[in-house]
């Protein structure tokens, strides 16, 4: 960890475990008599518990969201935005951030055991929705001593849930932050999930699922998998960019034999072993799986501006323009059913050539929207508080 | 202008919905929330009026109204709201006919180039007018269609557009003592209350 990269950090952060012991009766029926959550809180609850925000990650995330864990040298998936004196600010709000079931790090789910059997779960943990999620998150919610979020946040399928929230307890979060989602996924969305679940079940060491108990894991497939998703989450502008056709060995003069190697290559082929090292291949299909089942209109007769009628809080919808995964058009259709249910709903449309992780990385206007919102909310809280200080 | 907003914020109706049209910073749509508890919304492309916007509490839509406003169906909003920006449009009278599909009425407020320091100022000078209102060089703009009052209201003529009322401004006391016998020579800002026919 570097002294430059302390400025604004949280420093160093460790997780919290909580066993939840309250059952929890998924979407498909089955019910968990209990489930595990490894979390991590940035910053202090302030004297009436109102200022906590959750975050909420996306496929790939986890509990892990901001500053530096001990003997780690990068910060969490979100540090750009997450910290003292940030967007969603630590020194303002109390930030909750949960790896959440059906994940890889530490939550129940595929790698961790059934406590009603003993054995692993692996492929047989049950199929989730995004609602289960937010169940869960509700039970952290009540241990943590929780009565409203003062906001949800997230990005892609963080987004859905925050929109998932904002429909199953409508009294419990005052805004909700949806960044780079949608209301459902296209077919084009499902077609590249179904492409990488299918890389990862090709692979010989996935043996139907049971790979933890035969002690394999089908790293090849889970690395393709990722590969596919990698280029769909950049864009085009940006490939050009950052790789072009730049070559990282061989070269194209003649009378050479030495094979070649694009810079792109190397890079995918990195990140996607690098991603297989560090991800669960049953909890890739299950999560993919779940984006393409959400619908956040599904039981209100398809219609979103029926949906957005049970919602209480405010919203933020933010896009960026070179995402084609989660495109600004989709961001345009949740501003649109908000405004016709007459919630209040602000959009900012963000250029930037980063494609879908453009919600990951660094943006001057992005930050600066995000941080305008969120600085609102708090002033808010802080003169509330105020106000009760006042009457007593 | 202030003069105009001041005109122009009681003829909107309490707790109805109003859609703003270049909010800027969304100063209108705060002020009508706190005297009327409208429920508003503002479109915006500047960046930084969005910002402020978003800081304000003041809900803002990044919308470019160059590119239609076809995502908004037919009488959504009480009252569509468009201050000082209609010159500035790719096409005023389409915008024009948009904003009477959306909302149930409309307010406009324009500068009357057909004012006559404007008048003066191109007869005189015989360069593009730069004025408090109209504060950029020719090449350099937002305004890129100027119109006087006249030809407003010779343009709601033409579109069977109603006027409920309007009224012309000028921030100069010897303007108003002229103003309502010759209001294209002495408005400084025309203000329109429009329905459909």
């Amino acid at each position: 960890m570097s002294g430059s990269s302390l400025k604004n950090s949280i420093g160093l952060v460790s997780p919290q475990t909580v066993v939840m012991r309250e059952p929890l009766t998924l979407a498909c029926g089955i019910m968990l008599s209990s489930h595990t959550l490894v979390f991590e809180t940035y910053g202090q609850l302030n004297a009436d518990n109102s200022n906590a925000i959750l975050i909420c990650h996306a496929l790939s995330g986890s509990h892990h969201a901001a500053g530096f864990h001990e003997g780690d040298s990068s910060p969490g998936w979100w540090d750009s935005y997450i910290g003292p004196g940030k967007a969603i600010d630590s020194s303002r709000f109390f930030i909750v951030s949960l790896n959440n079931i059906g994940s890889c790090f530490g939550s129940s789910g595929p790698t961790s055991i059934n406590p009603d059997t003993g054995e692993v779960w692996g492929a047989s943990f049950p199929s989730l929705r995004a609602r289960d999620w937010v169940e869960s998150q509700r039970l952290l919610m009540e241990h943590l001593g929780i009565e409203v979020w003062a906001a949800v946040i997230g990005g892609s399928l963080g987004g859905m849930q925050a929109m998932r929230w904002s429909l199953e307890h409508p009294e419990k979060l005052l805004n909700a932050v949806v960044i780079a989602s949608a209301m459902k996924l296209s077919a084009q969305n499902i077609a590249f999930n179904e492409i990488a679940r299918r890389a990862i079940k090709s692979d010989p060491d996935y043996c139907d699922g049971d790979y933890l108990q035969q002690e394999k894991a089908p790293l090849h497939g889970l690395a393709l998998a990722r590969m596919l998703g990698h280029v769909t989450y950049l864009s085009d502008e940006l490939m050009g960019q950052k790789f072009g056709r730049e070559l990282r060995s061989g070269t194209f003069s003649t009378e050479k034999t030495q094979p070649i190697e694009f810079q792109i290559e190397s890079y995918l082929n990195y990140q996607g072993d690098k991603f297989s090292d560090s991800f669960d291949a049953n909890s890739y299909i299950l999560i993919t799986k779940m984006l393409d089942y959400f619908d956040l209109a599904r039981q209100y007769q398809g219609n979103p501006v029926k949906a957005f009628g049970h919602a209480q809080c405010k919203f933020l919808v933010i896009s960026f323009s070179s995402d084609w995964r989660f495109a600004p058009s989709r961001s345009r259709e949740i501003v649109h059913a908000l405004i016709s249910a007459g919630k209040d709903v602000s959009y900012a449309a963000i250029e930037s050539d980063m494609g879908h992780d453009a919600f990951l990385l660094p943006n001057n206007r992005y930050e600066d929207a995000l941080a305008s919102y969120l600085s609102r909310v708090a002033d808010g809280l802080d003169a509330s508080i105020q106000a009760e200080g006042d009457q007593t | 202008m202030i003069l105009d907003i001041e005109l122009i914020s009681d003829w909107f109706r309490p707790k109805s919905r109003v859609l703003d049209l270049g909010c800027g910073d969304g100063s209108l749509l705060s002020s009508l929330k706190q005297k009327h508890s409208i429920l508003g919304y503002g479109l915006e492309i500047d960046p930084e009026a969005i910002s402020q916007c978003i800081a304000r509490g003041v809900n803002v839509v990044e919308q470019d109204l160059n590119r239609g406003l076809t995502n908004f169906p037919d009488n959504s909003f009480d009252t569509v709201v468009m201050t000082q920006a209609l010159q500035a449009m790719r096409f005023p009278h389409l915008v024009l006919d948009e904003m009477l599909r959306i909302g149930q009425d409309c307010i406009i407020t324009f500068p009357n180039f057909g004012y006559w320091r404007t008048r003066a100022y191109l007869n005189l000078r015989g360069r593009m007018p730069v004025t408090k209102q109209l504060a950029y060089q020719w090449y350099d703009t937002p305004n890129i269609h100027f119109f006087t009052y006249n030809d407003f209201e010779a343009l709601c003529k033409e579109r069977n557009i109603r006027v409920l009322r309007s009224y012309c401004v000028s921030e100069r006391f010897l303007d108003r003592q002229f103003i309502s016998l010759w209001p294209n020579m002495f408005a400084e800002t025309a203000v329109y209350h429009l329905t459909k026919l």
